[in-house]
């Protein structure tokens, strides 16, 4: 490492600007992994057209209509349905068969982004036969991701990948069995949205708000440092019925948490984790 | 810090990756080592054996990068494919499903400007072999920081638009064969 030098200025001004958010806006990216929050102001500034970190400050504090469009560079939109079909393949073999024997069950999707991995799982639950009995949640910091989510509208070119993803996944029916396609855009049928619940919800700063039997949230901790990190994962365990399920990204795990003993490993290689009876 | 490596090495590589890291990697002594963090172009849904194929041939220790995992000397950590690697200016490892940047994820570019904000003049950075343009504006991070920029002689790599193309954004970047860059990397020390 660098020896223990000045700070960059540049250091500072996101520290700054990161501060101003939390006490502005109540938005709190202070704890989240540094490298990629430094790489995607630096994105912000230049293409917001501000010579400094500073200056885009001093407009964020003063012109909240700025919020939503730095949000947009602070938050990572990247997703796909059915995204690492193998995932869900897991989730649809060796969870569904524990979840088929409660008659009712909460479903949270934490961090759903514009509702990719959402629909994937409602899409599953119905092919499986428990979309009935199940209440959906899917919550995000991002309000503009919300919306999107709520409409379940995305763009034909990508419709190729999610088909393929979703066969992929063990899929018992055509994908375009739930959209209609028009102008380039696919927009996903309304019943899917029948059952779900969307809401402004932060990891970082809000609380437990009911018993779920799965929790899907993948690719959002891994934008954390390790102690907010174990703060969400607390957040889960308390959200978590006894043996319920929690499903992680690909590449995030429980290993360094000190919740870690309050999991089991139920699919080792999917990161799906299961609560402990006790 | 002292149980923090000061220096590292980043190496950034793609078509022609495989054949230039056989020449480099297993030069590298165990221990002394800087840790190395390595981003080759590999398809998005394949499951990697780089870190497999090069700790059977390495005496040095090679994984494939985890999120959040400390930074250790005398090892070598490939980026996962369909991921950013970035290094954290505390001594961990990031993982991202940022955007691909310049149609690749994992990008080069995005590892070589967060090493160099990390380790600032303790950095050598080494553009090897490949057909695309990534690594080229993260070399010049590198050496903005006051890094070590190293490429790979184009007329020596197995495709050579890579390496000329960070010869043309860094034109102070040391020019070596593959076998220079192994003896170079072997004198390398992580403190
Ligand atoms: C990369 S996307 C992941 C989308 C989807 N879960 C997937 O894996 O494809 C990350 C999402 O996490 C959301 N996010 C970031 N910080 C959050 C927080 N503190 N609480 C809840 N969601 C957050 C972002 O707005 C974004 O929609």
């Amino acid at each position: 490492m660098e020896m223990p030098g000045p700070e960059k200025v540049e250091d500072i001004e996101i520290r700054l600007l990161l501060e101003a958010l939390y006490h502005q806006y109540h938005y709190d990216f202070r704890n989240y992994a540094m490298a990629s929050v430094k790489r995607r102001l630096k994105q912000a500034r230049e293409q917001l057209g501000f010579s400094t970190i500073s200056a885009l400050q001093e407009k964020v504090l003063h012109d909240p209509s700025m919020l939503p469009r730095l949000l947009g560079f602070l938050t990572v939109q990247v997703s796909e349905m059915f995204r690492d079909p193998s995932y869900f393949k897991a989730i649809r073999e060796q969870v569904i068969p524990h979840l088929g024997t409660y008659p009712s069950l909460k479903v949270w999707v934490a961090g759903c982004s514009a509702g990719e991995e959402l629909y994937s799982l409602v899409i599953l639950f119905r092919e499986e036969g428990l979309e009935e009995r199940t209440l959906f949640y899917a919550t995000d910091i991002n309000q503009d991701a919300l919306r999107m989510a709520e409409a379940g509208i995305y763009s034909l070119d990508r419709i190729q990948q999610f088909t393929e993803n979703h066969r992929r996944s063990g899929g018992k029916s055509s994908l375009s069995d739930y959209y209609t396609a028009a102008y380039g855009h696919a927009s996903f049928d309304k019943s899917l949205r029948q059952r779900v619940v969307f809401s402004d919800h932060s990891l970082v700063t809000d609380a437990v708000f009911a018993e779920m039997h799965l929790i899907s949230c993948r690719n959002v901790m891994i934008y954390f440092d390790r102690p907010l990190q174990d703060r969400a994962i607390g957040l889960f365990k308390e959200s978590l019925t006894r043996k319920g399920f929690l499903g992680l990204g690909a590449k995030e795990n429980l290993r360094f948490s000190a919740h870690s003993s309050a999991f089991n490993d139920f699919v080792r290689e999917e990161k799906i984790y299961q609560r402990c009876a006790t | 810090m002292s149980d923090v490596p000061e220096k590292a090495v980043v190496i950034g590589a793609s078509a022609g990756a495989l054949e230039a890291l056989s020449v480099i990697l297993p030069q590298l002594p165990a221990d002394v080592t800087p840790p190395v963090m390595i981003v080759v172009h590999v398809p998005p849904d394949k499951r990697s054996v780089l870190s497999e194929l090069f700790q059977a041939k390495c005496r040095v220790a090679v994984l494939e990068a985890e999120d959040k995992e400390p930074i250790r000397s005398g090892t070598v950590y490939f980026a996962p494919p369909d991921y950013h690697l970035l290094v954290e200016t505390n001594g961990l490892l990031s993982l991202s499903s940022d955007e691909p940047v310049l149609f690749s994820r994992p990008s080069i570019d995005v590892l070589f400007e967060s090493a160099a904000d990390a380790y600032g003049a303790g950095l050598t950075a080494v553009v090897l072999s490949g057909a695309n343009q990534d690594g080229a504006q993260g070399l010049a991070s590198v050496v903005e920081a006051g890094g070590t920029a190293i490429v790979q002689d184009p007329d020596t790599a197995f495709a050579s638009a890579m390496p000329q193309a960070a010869v043309a954004m860094c034109p102070t970047a040391l020019i070596m064969s593959l076998e220079e860059i192994a003896t170079y990397l072997q004198k390398a020390r992580s403190a």
